[in-house]
């Protein structure tokens, strides 16, 4: 018979033994998952760097983006990988209580990123810059609308792992799934580095 | 008399007028009756009870298993059933171009011939090519490397279940609506919304939008398996060559497929949301999209032939009685073709205009490519010399492969020239070409996997015979068919014409064609009843020792079917084909120590993904928005449902391992 | 199986660690902004200064918050990371060189004679296109 028929129990040796093959499996399974992830965002900044002069008639990236506007997102993200950072280690010291406190604030600050960037979209739109506005347009609009899509889902997620570590403590589970999370978060971190450096430092440099 | 017959065949054939295929949704209604009848019959013959208990068996014991010796053979059932859709296209093709400028006339109008060139090619490369390979994959890579299963079982059925939802939609676009008519890779204008108005691009987007996303998860999945499943003492240097083109492959998965969930999304977002990335106004570029998916094209064309390789490295040694030749040489040669299909892509695009730099950078690139694919088919060679050889089944495929792949390989090496390939792009030429390396290198190459390991599965081996008729259809069938499109190719016959011109003498070399794709019918069909013999002789050629063969590597150390937990003892593999040691060894065996293991419990979450996955697809496509978030909210609650379970293992203690394995002993079943 | 007990406990780095990395990563980021805004750098020299800064960071945060290279046992993590960044720069760099390729032989954006004259100066037919022309005009004031 192919699936469960009693419920035995493993001995602790073996369980420990298993957690361990099973974290170090997981936890590179998923660095893969990223390795793929980094590719996809490559692929729209290779669209984005052969459209981004293709703005048909309408301002450039130079015109549109308010740069002090900008600094403040990326400082507020930035800030929050170091603070999901200082969350893990309080993970790993098994300091509930600190632990979710850094937790809350990384949550807060990304979702100041996140509310920053709808409204700057929701600016655009109204100036009549849409998604459908040009290739320009199109582009700036996938390529950082990916990453705050992959912003939100980050969140989500940070969100049911904060119930999760209410409702169940510092379990083995728990910490296995929070350190997959904190390395997407450092990831979408490192992906931001690029976009203010090529979306906003780029197009608002000199000619 | 002959004569009189042809002409009161082609009397009739011109008075019922087969211009117009019957439109697809009739062939939607007779399925459903035929469904409806074949449910009423077993209603009938067997019973309710039957039916309920056959179902509950099904959904028990196949679509919630997590097994991926079940999941592999799901994978190739699908792949079967779609490659036979896929060759019923091809057959159609054919027939309208031999038929086309004869009495008959044509066979359908030129928009069907569009859609049908367009389904062909999709399907045999997503659905028939890349589920063979993942069915391969799953059934033998996890006993190879001597593991229970895969790295994250779970992720593998909720890969299928894409995969098949992926499956269905295409299917649901046969009955509803239509499919594209751009060709398989859908180049823009002609698929944006301008030019393309309809639902087909849209089934094709997210067809394989859907499937896409399963094989890239497949292709991490496998990847963990290799680097951290492997036997204790199996470095990676002692691996079967099978495991290590697997491990090149997933890494050209990993790294390719996001570029094809990138290009189709922005597609979408073209048709969908009105943006501009390949329309001809506003900024866009359609050479992009160009650029872009043949930057995925091209990996995905090796992602589909290496495995084949890898299965030659199986079979040749074990049917020359003699240890591969040049392992090192054939890993390095995996790894030189790894990274090198990374850098050929724009060949496939040659005259889209980029000037000579750029073009001599990829033709030389693409060149150097048949280097390492040269070294592996002298390897393979060299590994059957002054061996001792045994003509089976799967070394017909091979041989036939060896026959086929070098003439392909050699009309590549001549493409690869940009200034051959501006007389010969986008021929009937090309075409020969890419049918030559997938037909002898893809399809061979998973025939010939299919042959060798199916008694490890079915626990009887197929029936020799019909294999050696089925293989030789298909290799004289293959050259009948394409060596004519070579040559109209060279004499200047675009691709995708439903016709040509009488006057340029042409249609007798269609007429061979379609005679060339009869006899690999023919093969076909051949190898439908050699499935059924075999079944019928299954006692027979029935395989009781689990090594029918005398194999070398660790899967053939199992009974045949295997347990569903493959090893009760992890093995050790310290050498290079481990299980062929073992057999010579002179040490005797210790008696096996065993302890609890920790297996996958089922789950119908991948169903439910796959469901949600479906429903989200058909809605796009109908743009029944509500749908749509049914399909996604659905799939995404399931997702963090199953995410967040803490108990999807169970335990099999020692004691059971035991007994279990004592039974098998006894001759006993799985 | 070829697994390794520790490797759980082994890149979790300290305070120091994080902290370093936060202050670097802020310095960076603010050099690049202050160079941009004020227009230290144009064009192709903007370019390179802020991707050379923005692939520092890259460094720094690889290193202090994802503890990269730092893994005990074989550098799994750390050849896929490789992998995928020569794909990155494939598919970016390629793309970039491929349709700036393409773009050049777009006339859309100028008339025939300006086409004309920027092939002539690009590909340095200057002398050629003079002499044919001359040639031309003498066969065909000859002919008169």
């Amino acid at each position: 018979m192919s699936h469960a028929t009693t419920n035995h129990k493993m001995s602790a040796e073996l369980e420990a033994h298993h957690h361990a093959f099973n974290d170090d499996k997981t936890q590179f399974g998923f660095w893969a998952y990223l390795m793929t992830d980094l590719v996809l965002f490559a692929t729209l900044f290779a669209t984005y760097a052969v459209l981004h002069n293709n703005t048909w008639g309408g301002p450039t990236a130079g015109e549109l983006f308010s740069m002090p506007y900008v600094l403040v997102e990326t400082m507020a993200l930035l800030t929050s990988s170091f603070t999901v950072g200082m969350a893990m280690l309080a993970i790993f010291r098994f300091k509930q209580t600190q632990a979710l406190i850094w937790f809350v604030i990384t949550f807060l600050l990304g979702a100041v990123f996140l509310g920053m960037e709808l409204y700057e979209f929701n600016h655009l739109v109204h100036e009549g810059l849409a998604w459908h506005a040009s290739a320009f347009m199109s582009s700036f609009f996938t390529l950082v609308g990916t990453h705050g899509l992959h912003i939100t889902v980050g969140l989500l997620w940070m969100g049911i792992m904060m119930f999760r570590i209410v409702k169940q403590g510092i379990t083995h589970n728990n910490v296995r799934r929070l350190t997959l999370l904190s390395l997407f978060w450092h990831f979408l971190d490192i992906v931001w580095i690029f976009i203010f450096t090529f979306v906003y430092l780029m197009g608002a440099a000199a000619v | 008399m002959f004569s009189t017959l042809t002409t009161l065949f082609a009397n009739a054939a011109a008075e019922v007028r087969f211009e117009l295929l019957p439109p697809p949704y009739v062939i939607g209604i007779v399925g459903a009756l035929a469904g409806l009848l074949v449910f009423a019959a077993l209603l009938k013959f067997k019973g309710w009870s039957w039916i309920t208990k056959t179902a509950t068996y099904i959904w028990k014991e196949w679509l919630t298993s997590l097994d991926p010796k079940k999941i592999g053979v799901m994978y190739i059932i699908v792949a079967g059933l779609m490659g036979l859709r896929g060759v019923a296209d091809a057959l159609l093709l054919r027939t309208q171009q031999a038929l086309t400028n004869t009495d008959i006339g044509n066979v359908m109008t030129s928009d069907q011939f569009q859609q049908v060139f367009t389904a062909h090619g999709t399907i045999m490369i997503f659905f028939m090519a890349m589920g063979l390979m993942f069915g391969i994959m799953n059934l033998v890579l996890p006993m190879q490397l001597g593991a229970r299963d895969v790295a994250f079982p779970f992720m593998n059925s909720a890969s299928f279940w894409l995969f098949t939802a992926g499956m269905i939609l295409i299917n649901l676009s046969l009955v509803f609506g239509e499919f594209a008519a751009t060709g398989w890779l859908a180049y823009p204008p002609l698929s944006g919304i301008a030019y393309s108005p309809g639902v087909g691009v849209d089934y094709w987007i997210w067809t394989l939008q859907i499937a896409g996303i399963g094989s890239l998860l497949s292709g991490v999945n496998f990847f963990a398996t290799i680097i951290k499943m492997r036997a204790p003492g199996m470095r990676l240097m002692k691996m079967p060559i099978f495991a290590w083109s697997s491990l090149c492959t997933t890494v050209l998965i990993m790294f390719a497929f996001p570029i094809l969930t990138v290009t189709l999304a922005l597609l979408s977002f073209d048709r969908l949301f009105g943006m501009h990335f390949f329309t001809s106004d506003f900024g866009g570029n359609p050479m992009m999209y160009v650029n872009l998916i043949w930057a995925w094209g091209h990996p995905e064309v090796y992602i589909l032939v290496l495995p084949a390789f890898g299965i030659f490295s199986e079979i040749v040694p074990v049917f020359s009685r003699k240890r591969l030749f040049g392992y090192t040489s054939m890993v390095a040669a995996l790894i030189a073709i790894m990274f090198l299909s990374f850098i050929v892509w724009l060949h496939h695009f040659f005259t889209m205009g980029a000037g000579a730099n750029v073009n001599s950078f990829f033709g030389i690139m693409t060149m150097a490519i048949a280097i390492p694919t040269g070294v592996k088919v002298f390897n393979w060679l060299f590994t059957m010399y002054r061996g001792r050889i045994r003509f089976t089944a799967p070394m017909w495929w091979f041989l036939g492969f060896v026959l086929t792949f070098t003439l392909g390989g050699a009309t590549g090496v001549m493409l690869a020239v940009p200034a051959i390939d501006f007389q010969v792009h986008n021929s009937l030429f090309l075409v020969a070409h890419f049918h030559n390396v997938i037909i002898g290198g893809v399809v061979f190459g998973f025939m010939a996997g299919l042959t060798y390991w199916f008694p490890k599965f079915a626990g009887f081996k197929l029936n020799e015979t019909l294999g050696k008729i089925a293989a030789s259809c298909w290799i004289v069938g293959f050259m009948v068919a394409f060596i004519p499109l070579y040559i109209l190719g060279l004499m200047g016959a675009t691709r995708r014409l439903d016709h040509y011109d009488p006057s340029l003498g042409w249609q007798w070399l269609f007429g061979v064609a379609g005679v060339g794709v009869l006899i690999i019918a023919a093969g076909i069909a051949m190898q439908l009843i050699q499935l059924v013999v075999s079944f019928i002789q299954r006692q027979k050629n029935i395989d009781l020792t689990g090594d029918p063969w005398d194999g070398r590597t660790l899967e053939w150390s199992t009974t045949s079917p295997p347990p569903h937990y493959n090893y009760a003892v992890t093995p050790t593999a310290d050498h290079i084909d481990p299980f062929w040691y073992a057999k010579h060894d002179k040490k005797k065996a210790e008696a096996p120590k065993y302890v609890d293991i920790l297996m996958p419990k089922n789950t119908g979450a991948g169903v439910f993904i796959g469901g949600f996955a479906l429903v989200f697809g058909m809605a796009i496509v109908w743009k029944i928005w509500p749908l749509v978030f049914v399909g996604l909210f659905g799939a995404i609650v399931t997702i963090i449902i199953r995410a967040t379970h803490d108990d999807p293992e169970y335990v099999i203690t020692a004691k059971e391992l035991q007994q279990m394995e004592a039974a098998h002993a006894k001759g006993g079943a799985a | 199986m070829s697994h390794n007990n520790n490797q759980h406990h082994a890149t979790h780095g300290s305070y120091g660690s994080y902290v370093v990395g936060f202050i670097l990563s802020i310095v960076l980021t603010l050099v690049a902004y202050v160079a941009i805004v004020n227009d230290w750098f144009t064009g192709m020299g903007a370019l390179l200064f802020v991707t050379t800064l923005a692939v520092l960071q890259l460094f720094v945060q690889l290193l202090f918050f994802l503890h990269m290279g730092q893994e005990r046992g074989p550098r799994w993590n750390f050849m896929t990371f490789v992998f995928a960044g020569i794909v990155v720069f494939i598919v970016v760099i390629g793309s970039i060189w491929i349709m700036y390729n393409l773009d050049y032989n777009m006339t859309h954006k100028m008339t025939p004679e300006q086409l004309d004259q920027s092939i002539i100066e690009d590909e340095g037919l200057g002398e050629q296109g003079t002499s044919d022309h001359h040639h031309e005009e003498q066969t065909e004031h000859h002919n008169h």
